[in-house]
């Protein structure tokens, strides 16, 4: 038989397809789904204000004022942050929900990492504006990008389809690549947004290589119906499935720059323009790390745990010790930090290899630190890169205890934090993910984990003597910082107050923080009724 | 009770307004700040002893809980106080010589530059003692343990900001981490195997646990003991921690937070009761410490190195004792050897300050003649380590020998061992008062040029032949090469740093010697907290043990008696012998300060050429590793110099191409073992 039934040929109860809406509801014709908007509210705030913003800009006769992107940005992150509230409620409340036809999942993951999204744009575009005039570089353009490819990263944590993860994926790259490189007076922002496009779309063909062999296996990227498909279905042969594992991690383990994918990371951090570097190192990691545990612990881990497992735990074992021990090494601040965010990745992928809520909770609560205290780096960064941004080298940070005490103690505060210092968020991030892992027999890499955190802490402190000891007087001699005088504007500051703020609240007072992760519970349902 | 928080949020407050406003308070008003807030905590220290001791015996435990930290599922970590015997008893000489070495300070550190941040420092390094030896559980114990730490990098390095000197303070921090791992460990075990890190939940525990998991626990946290408190293998960094300024040597490097590995292993014992041979382990790493560290002192002639090694020395003896479980003993004497090792400190300090900040001890000589306080304080603290009855040391030092002889079949053995010390340690303090205090004006007459070359054969001057060390050692260090670090206290705040033959040595001023006189007091009779003669004198051990679980009991009468002759013997002995030395001159110094000694056994020596050379090949494989993979073309693209030309060409020619290869590289190796999964 061809063709859709008709009523006049009744066809047998159980050859009825149920379980295709389309088809079911209407039999002709093109179907638009259900269309829940206050559902996806936030992400539809970012990228329309991202839309808006570029029109407004391109309308308004003669320039904007330099602060109208910046202010219209903030306030749109924070609108966004505020419709989760509500969001929230209701999911606590009534539970996850799956909408536009099953293709995103309204749930407490998604909307926390939604937050955390926010809160890094929040930073980075309070960054950006002392930076895009400091440096004269004129234009809302890299605000629209901030905006776009946070759109992006929303989409993909909270994707229940592969396709559409993908194309969440591609959004917040493409913003990112193009702003690596939108530093026109530096060469080095120019290959290092090549160098991370030609990278970038290598893995990204991995990962739809991945996604198509997990279609081939399963038969649907619906992440829901992949669950279903293999909780029910035991696969004879599941090469394709495998391979499509190891190809999805691929791609995952490029965005958040795991070893041995990693290799783009300390010249992209080094050249990109710093507070894209800020917004990269959080942003962009938040959403990968988003997207992998949705796809592996969410709908492969109760599953196919055991096959995918020991590949992250290599992952993470390697992100580890290449992070950390590649960081001792450096000269250059920006590359530091590059590696040692390569060494929290590390951290991240042990929650993740937890495979477990604790797991995603630790991971989650990571972030949100991680976030705070890469921020505030690279913040502090942006501002002592000075005019030029270039200003990276170790040796330029020498004094700054005696020039900018204060600068010199927050930066004090966001290394102590990112080794792992009690009382400070990264202390309890990192007690979380290692807890998490011990409950499910990680003893090994737990105890990586904690030998990586005690040589990353050496690489920290280096920087902390650089500032603090090496230009102190001694015999009458004095050594002053170096180069042009180093000035604050007020968004950063405003930036580097929050960062530290958080991270210290998050170190003092965990308690409600840890909880909300807690409740960020990812899971993944049918279509509601 | 309910004052308890104040204890350590006191200095704490101290630390955040200096913080603020330390640099305006400036010299002295903020070392005047800085003493109060110490000495107020001590106020409210005295003030829960008092109410402490009125409560019934076994009720002595009052836990104040502030608030839940860390809430996570079946563990809780929560922002509490443990006041019991143990933690009373600490919180009151920490305190109370925290306070008398802050009041020191503010005449020592006159004149310094950063006067306000040292008593910064100072405050947080009191906070994060008493929160050490507060806390309720093994984390915050361990927050105070790293605090501690940290406080001690930052005030050994205080005055030294050149490499060789910072190398000090990054031994310190590097030898220290060794041990913070191992009491890392040591809380996880702990946690894996109770559930909990609360002291109060260890000890009603403690005896259903296997033997095996509680040697290893004791092992782990004898391993961070071992670190902080400076014992073999890892003693070399106290020795060179004399780099920071004295009052720190006094307070930090002698009284208190070398001692925390000893408060430690105490406030475990309920674990160590069931640790079997872990007990030996760290009775045995006690006596050799305590042995191979006076060997070198001996040898010594810095004035600080010589206190520096009998510090470590002195820790061996309380490791003994708390490793043969005669805790009571050990616990007696951390608190006599604080105030007697705190006093020779200060002594020192006085006598440095007034010398010019010479303290090469060739160079002195006949200081009693200008300095009556110093040197008759001095004196008590001589009397009181070299152990000469009835003064402090005496006792607590007759308790811990007595205590090992009783110890099983090893007693003996580990008893001849602590004689011997008791006879060294006698020796080199006597040697250093008589080069100190005693003998002809050595800087008289002889120009300020390197020590030692120049000496005559006069009087108590060792120096004719003792080794120039500092030339002479290697000059490998841990992490870099660069020269060894000297312990000398200059600085650019007293100005002038040589001793001229003409120096008229003066006084110090009183916030100085009151200090010394009190702690001169404290010395002498600290001994009857717990005198041996009846029961009702051993108030310590009474006190104490409502929280040890199990104590090695002191051998009986006769015994006791003999043993305390053979300690006072030693005491003699050890003194005669320095007198028939150095005075009589009947042997040749020099066949007693050995070269080997000099260098400490080339035991540091010999872990800079370890750790130095493979160690940093190690780490420069991998930076050249690295550097070849991945920094190399970048580096040569530098700040962006160069043409996008020849940047693009760079790039296509080999750059992302090896990136890609990695990556491809990687996948390979996922596919590899994907195919190892399949069942095709």
């Amino acid at each position: 038989m061809f063709g859709l039934p008709t009523q006049d040929e009744p066809i047998p109860f159980d050859e009825l397809p149920l379980d295709d809406p389309l088809l079911f509801d209407e039999p002709a014709g093109v179907v638009i789904p259900d269309i829940e908007w206050s559902a996806i509210a936030p992400n539809l705030i970012l990228m329309l204000g991202g839309i808006l913003l570029l029109t407004v800009v391109s309308l308004v006769r003669g320039r904007t004022p330099s602060w109208f992107s910046a202010v219209w940005t903030i306030s749109t992150a924070v609108f966004a942050g505020v419709t989760l509230v509500p969001l929230w409620q209701r999911v606590q409340d009534d539970g996850a929900e799956s909408v536009m036809a099953g293709a995103i999942g309204l749930d407490g993951f998604s909307l926390f990492v939604t937050g955390v999204m926010c809160l890094s744009v929040v930073l980075g575009a309070l960054l950006l504006e002392g930076y895009l005039r400091r440096e004269g570089l004129a234009g809302p353009e890299w605000y629209v990008l901030l905006l776009l490819s946070a759109s992006g990263g929303v989409t993909m944590a909270s994707a229940n389809d592969l396709i559409v993860m993908f194309i969440g994926l591609e959004i917040l790259s493409v913003a990112v690549y193009v702003m690596a490189a939108m530093h026109s007076k530096r060469v080095s922002s120019q290959e290092a947004g090549l160098k991370y496009f030609v990278l970038g779309a290598f893995s990204s063909a991995f990962l739809l290589y991945g996604i198509a062999m997990v279609y081939g296996a399963t038969g649907t990227t619906n992440l829901v119906g992949i669950q279903q498909f293999l909780s029910e279905t035991v696969l004879t042969q599941n090469g394709l499935l495998l391979a499509g594992f190891a190809f999805m991690l691929v791609g995952f383990g490029f965005k958040v720059g795991a070893v041995p994918f990693h290799n783009w990371t300390p010249d992209v951090y080094q050249g990109a323009p710093s507070p894209v570097v800020a917004y990269m190192a959080s942003g962009v990691k938040v959403a990968g790390f988003a997207g992998m545990i949705r796809v592996f612990v969410v709908t492969f881990g109760p599953t196919y745990g055991a096959d995918w497992r020991p590949m992250v735990y290599a992952l993470a074992m390697l992100s580890l010790v290449v992070g950390s021990f590649g960081a001792i090494v450096q000269t250059d601040v920006k590359r530091m930090l590059a590696y040692s965010s390569i060494s929290h990745g590390g951290f991240i992928l042990v929650a993740v290899a937890a495979n477990s809520e604790a797991g995603t909770a630790a991971a989650l609560f990571y972030l949100l630190v991680y976030t705070f205290m890469i921020a505030g780096s690279f913040g502090i960064v942006t501002i002592m890169g000075r005019t030029g941004d270039g200003l990276h080298a170790l040796s330029d940070y020498r004094g700054l205890s005696k020039a900018r005490p204060g600068l010199a103690l927050l930066f004090t505060v966001f290394l102590l934090a990112q080794a792992g210092v009690p009382f400070t968020g990264g202390f309890l991030a990192k007690f979380y993910v290692i807890n998490s892992s011990v409950s499910q027999g990680q003893y090994v890499l737990a105890l990586i984990a904690m030998s990586a955190a005690v040589v990353a802490a050496f690489l920290y402190l280096r920087i902390v003597v650089a500032m603090y000891f090496d230009g102190n007087t001694y015999r009458g001699e004095s050594a002053t910082l170096a180069g042009p005088k180093v000035r604050i504007p007020a968004a950063a500051g405003v930036a580097l107050g929050i960062a530290v703020v958080g991270t210290l609240w998050l170190g003092i007072l965990p308690g409600q923080m840890t909880s909300v992760a807690g409740d960020a519970v990812a899971q993944l349902v049918a279509i509601g009724p | 009770m309910d004052l308890i928080w104040l204890v350590p949020a006191l200095p704490l407050l101290g630390f955040l307004t200096l913080l603020v406003a330390g640099p305006r308070m400036g010299d002295p008003k903020s070392g005047w700040f800085a003493t109060g807030a110490v000495a107020a905590s001590f106020a409210v220290a005295v003030a829960l002893f008092v109410d402490l001791q009125s409560m019934p015996e076994y009720e002595r435990q009052v836990t104040q809980t502030l608030y839940t930290w860390m809430p996570s599922g079946s563990f809780e970590v929560s922002i509490g106080f443990l006041l019991d015997p143990l933690s009373s008893i600490m919180i009151l000489f920490i305190t109370g010589i925290g306070a008398l070495i802050h009041l020191y300070s503010i005449g020592y550190m006159k004149g310094d530059p950063k006067f306000s941040k040292f008593f910064l420092y100072l405050n947080l390094f009191l906070a994060s003692m008493l929160l050490l030896v507060l806390g309720d559980n093994l984390l915050l114990t361990f927050l105070g343990w790293e605090g501690v730490g940290v406080c001690s990098y930052l005030l050994i390095s205080f005055w030294h900001t050149e490499p060789a000197n910072a190398t000090a303070g990054k031994k310190a921090f590097v030898t220290n981490r060794i041990g913070d791992a191992g009491f890392m460990l040591g809380t996880f075990l702990v946690f894996v195997t109770f559930g909990s890190i609360n002291y109060a939940d260890l000890r009603p525990a403690a005896t259903g646990i296997a033997a095996v998991t509680a040697t290893a626990i004791a092992l782990l946290f004898f391993v961070g003991a071992i670190g902080k408190s400076a014992q073999i293998p890892l003693f070399t960094w106290l020795p060179d921690a004399m780099a920071g300024p004295t009052p720190v040597s006094a307070l930090i490097h002698a009284a208190t937070m070398v001692t925390a590995g000893v408060y430690l292993i105490t406030r475990l014992n309920p674990i160590m009761a069931q640790a079997g041979w872990a007990n030996d382990v760290i009775a045995w790493t006690g006596a050799v410490t305590a042995l191979v560290a006076a060997t070198i002192a001996v040898a010594q002639t810095d004035i600080k190195k010589v206190l520096a090694y009998s510090t470590v020395s002195q820790l061996g003896y309380m490791f003994m004792a708390v490793g043969t479980q005669t805790y009571v003993a050990g616990v007696f004497h951390m608190i006599t050897h604080a105030f007697f090792k705190a006093l020779l400190f200060l002594g020192a300090g006085a006598v440095i300050y007034s010398m010019a900040h010479e303290q090469d001890m060739r160079r002195y000589g006949n200081l009693r003649k200008y300095l009556p306080v110093t040197f008759v304080t001095f004196f008590v603290g001589w009397l009181a380590i070299a152990g000469v009855p009835p003064l402090s040391g005496f006792w607590s030092k007759d308790e811990i020998l007595a205590g090992v002889f009783n110890y099983g079949a090893a007693g003996p053995a580990l008893w001849v061992v602590g004689v011997l010390v008791a006879i060294l340690t006698a020796f080199y303090m006597t040697r250093q008062l008589i080069m100190v205090f005693f003998g002809t004006e050595q800087w008289r007459g002889v120009a300020p040029v390197p020590a030692g070359a120049v000496l005559g054969a006069s009087g108590a001057g060792a120096g004719d032949t003792a080794p120039e060390q500092e030339a002479e050692s290697p000059t490998v260090q841990l992490g870099e090469g660069s020269d060894e670090p000297t312990a000398h206290d200059d600085h650019t705040g007293h100005g002038d740093h040589h001793l001229m033959p003409s120096h008229e040595p003066k006084e110090a001023p009183w916030t100085m010697l009151a200090p010394l006189v009190v702690l001169a007091g404290m010395a002498a009779i600290a001994g009857l907290m717990n005198l041996p003669f009846s029961d009702q004198f051993k108030r310590l051990e009474h006190w104490l043990y409502p929280m040890i679980v199990f104590e090695n009991p002191l051998p009986e009468g006769p015994t006791l008696v003999g043993l305390a002759a053979v300690a006072i013997a030693a005491a003699v002995v050890g003194i005669w012998f320095a007198f028939f030395v150095y005075v009589k001159r009947r042997l040749d110094p020099a066949r007693i300060e050995l070269p080997i000694l000099a260098e400490g056994w080339k035991i540091d020596s010999t872990y800079a050429a370890v750790v130095g050379g493979p160690g940093e090949a190690t780490f420069q494989g991998v930076a050249d590793a690295d550097a070849r993979i991945v920094d190399g073309a970048v580096n040569a693209v530098g700040r962006g110099s160069l043409g996008l030309g020849t940047l693009l060409r760079k790039l296509q020619t080999g750059l992302v191409r090896t990136y890609a290869l990695g990556v491809a590289i990687g996948t390979v190796a996922l596919l590899a073992f994907i195919v190892t999964r399949m069942n095709l």
